[in-house]
């Protein structure tokens, strides 16, 4: 195994504010990486910069490094727009966009230039299968995606960006709009994904992160107190402040 | 010490109300009741496609001013939309945020610009333009389309802006997440979100331009007859009524108050329209 992202002495600024701190760490080719913490500590954040989401922030500063496959998807000449082909991403609300549940899963095609209507029918049922979506969507694909139960948004957003083949898929709390069973579901899929794709997920829920991912992370405002394989983390903390947050003592 | 109780400010509240829905209701009931009988008597056929505009001699077709007045809106809606939903687009999409809400209101001052004052300078610079480069009047169908679409800019783009801004972060978030551009987030998501509130704007602007009368009647030469290419001079039904209305007595009055119920039927169905297509949007989410 292999690192596929290697986050150096990050620093990231929202204006004055320090809101992540000298972060390195590393995400496992084909591996799940979970990133746990209390709420503001700046998962999403980390997380956002690993397909450079925080450029969209006015006032948002970003200094280190993070390559991937070895180069830095931070120096003057990467482009932004390829990266994010690369490094896709799952948000905390399922955000299909209002138009047809098949408009959704082509849209990464089409805005890469595809328009072949074969091959875009192809890719999307391939990627709806592959987001476990197909047998319940494949009768109303001209339907309004946001039509579909919540959960069914969530894979349809998973499916869209299945849709792009991305190297990395990026997801900030994909099931906390969701109940325990359509979550099962998703962390279901996670497992199955992770045999063609590298994973990282921000959970708050510890559970989550013990059941599927195989790197765990613990931040702490801003900083990363720990990072290492999952077991360990969860069994062995090597950090007492770890220690304190998986056992509840947290706060 | 309390002037008024609860009750009383609520009571003064709706008799205000009332006398100002009131008065709108008195001024439509008025026009109405003058018009409706010159139709009823003349015919709704030889009235609204009828060519022959001859008070004197009691003939009161007003076909060649619906087809100016069609024109002249469409002309300025073919000018004012395409550049009024750009800059929207611009001034939201691709520049910072403190920018656009520094520029917004600064457009929107444009609306409060006297229509005589757009008048002023159609005359003055516009006309004459038209003239050396194309020939004919310079007065012209043209004249009044440009004025207007640039008379109509400041609804475009605040209405449009607005429904703009009103498109959720997050489908903009997940369109770039799949590698877009800006521009293709902005044509594929971002525009097509925002889609019924940029017609609104439109349909909004077209009732603005079908009801503009001072700036028309400056620049568009108001001859009575149906134009033959853009360089015409014709004349609106805005203008005809605000032309003749001064010495007009009898039939011909009457006949004015009619051209008055045709603007009024057009421009509270435009109105509508946009009204529906915002709450459809509305209903949608
Ligand atoms: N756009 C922003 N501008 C300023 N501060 C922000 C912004 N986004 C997040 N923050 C701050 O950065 C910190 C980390 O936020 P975030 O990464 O969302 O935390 P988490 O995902 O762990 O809950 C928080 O203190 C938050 O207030
Ligand atoms: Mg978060």
């Amino acid at each position: 195994m292999t690192n596929k992202i290697d986050i150096r002495d990050l620093d990231l600024f929202y204006g004055k504010f320090h809101a992540l701190k000298d972060v390195s760490m590393a995400v496992r080719q084909n591996g799940i990486t979970a990133l746990i913490g209390p709420s503001g500590c700046g998962k999403s954040t980390l997380l956002r910069c690993l397909n450079r989401m925080n450029d969209l922030i006015p006032g948002c500063r970003v200094s280190g490094s993070v390559a991937l496959d070895g180069r830095n998807i931070y120096a003057p000449d990467a482009e932004v727009a390829s990266l994010r082909k690369r490094v896709g991403m799952v948000f905390q609300r399922p955000n299909p966009f209002p138009l047809s549940v098949r408009d959704n899963v082509v849209y990464g095609l089409k805005v890469a230039g595809s328009h072949d209507r074969r091959q875009l029918a192809e890719t999307a049922e391939r990627s709806l299968r592959g987001a476990w979506l197909w047998d319940q969507v494949k009768d109303k694909l001209d339907a309004p995606a946001l039509g579909l139960p919540l959960d069914q948004q969530q894979r349809l957003c998973v499916a869209r960006l299945l849709a792009v083949q991305p190297e990395v898929i990026l997801m900030d709390e994909p099931c906390s709009a969701l109940d325990p069973i359509a979550t099962m579901k998703i962390e279901e899929l996670m497992l199955e994904l992770k045999r063609d794709y590298t994973i990282a997920i921000v959970t708050h829920n510890m559970q989550q992160a013990a059941r599927v991912s195989d790197f765990s992370g613990y931040m702490l405002l801003g900083e990363m107190v720990e990072f290492g394989e999952t077991n360990q983390v969860f069994t062995r903390p090597a950090d007492k402040r770890t220690e304190d947050y998986i056992t509840g003592r947290y706060g | 010490m309390k002037l008024f109780g609860e009750k009383g400010v609520e009571r003064l509240l709706t008799g205000i109300a009332f006398s100002a829905i009131s008065a709108l209701l008195l001024i439509a009931l008025f026009i109405f009741s003058e018009g409706l009988p010159f139709i009823m008597r003349y015919g709704l056929r030889g009235f609204l496609f009828s060519s022959e505009w001859q008070p004197q001699a009691g003939q009161f077709g007003i076909f060649p001013m619906i087809v100016a007045t069609l024109w002249v809106t469409l002309g300025a809606i073919a000018i004012g939309a395409p550049l009024g939903v750009a800059g929207a687009v611009f001034l939201t999409e691709f520049m910072p945020r403190p920018v656009m809400r520094a520029v917004k209101p600064t457009i929107e001052l444009l609306a409060g610009i006297p229509s005589v004052v757009y008048g002023f300078i159609g005359v003055m610079v516009l006309a004459p333009l038209i003239r050396s480069t194309f020939g004919g009047p310079g007065l012209s169908l043209l004249a009044a389309s440009i004025i207007l679409g640039v008379m109509i800019l400041p609804t475009v783009i605040s209405i449009s802006i607005d429904a703009i801004m009103a498109v959720p972060q997050s489908y903009r978030e997940g369109s770039l997440a799949l590698g877009a551009t800006t521009w293709q987030t902005v044509r594929m998501v971002t525009v097509p979100a925002a889609r019924s509130g940029i017609i609104a704007s439109i349909i909004l602007a077209m009732g603005r331009a079908v009801g503009e009368t001072m700036a028309v009647i400056m620049v568009a030469g108001n001859a009575v007859k149906l134009p033959g290419s853009a360089l015409d001079s014709v004349r609106t039904l805005t203008a005809n009524i605000a032309l003749e209305m001064g010495y007009a007595t009898g039939t011909h009055r009457q006949a004015l108050f009619a051209t008055g119920v045709v603007l009024f039927v057009v421009v509270m169905a435009l109105n509508s329209i946009a009204g529906l297509a915002i709450r459809q949007k509305a209903g949608r989410r």
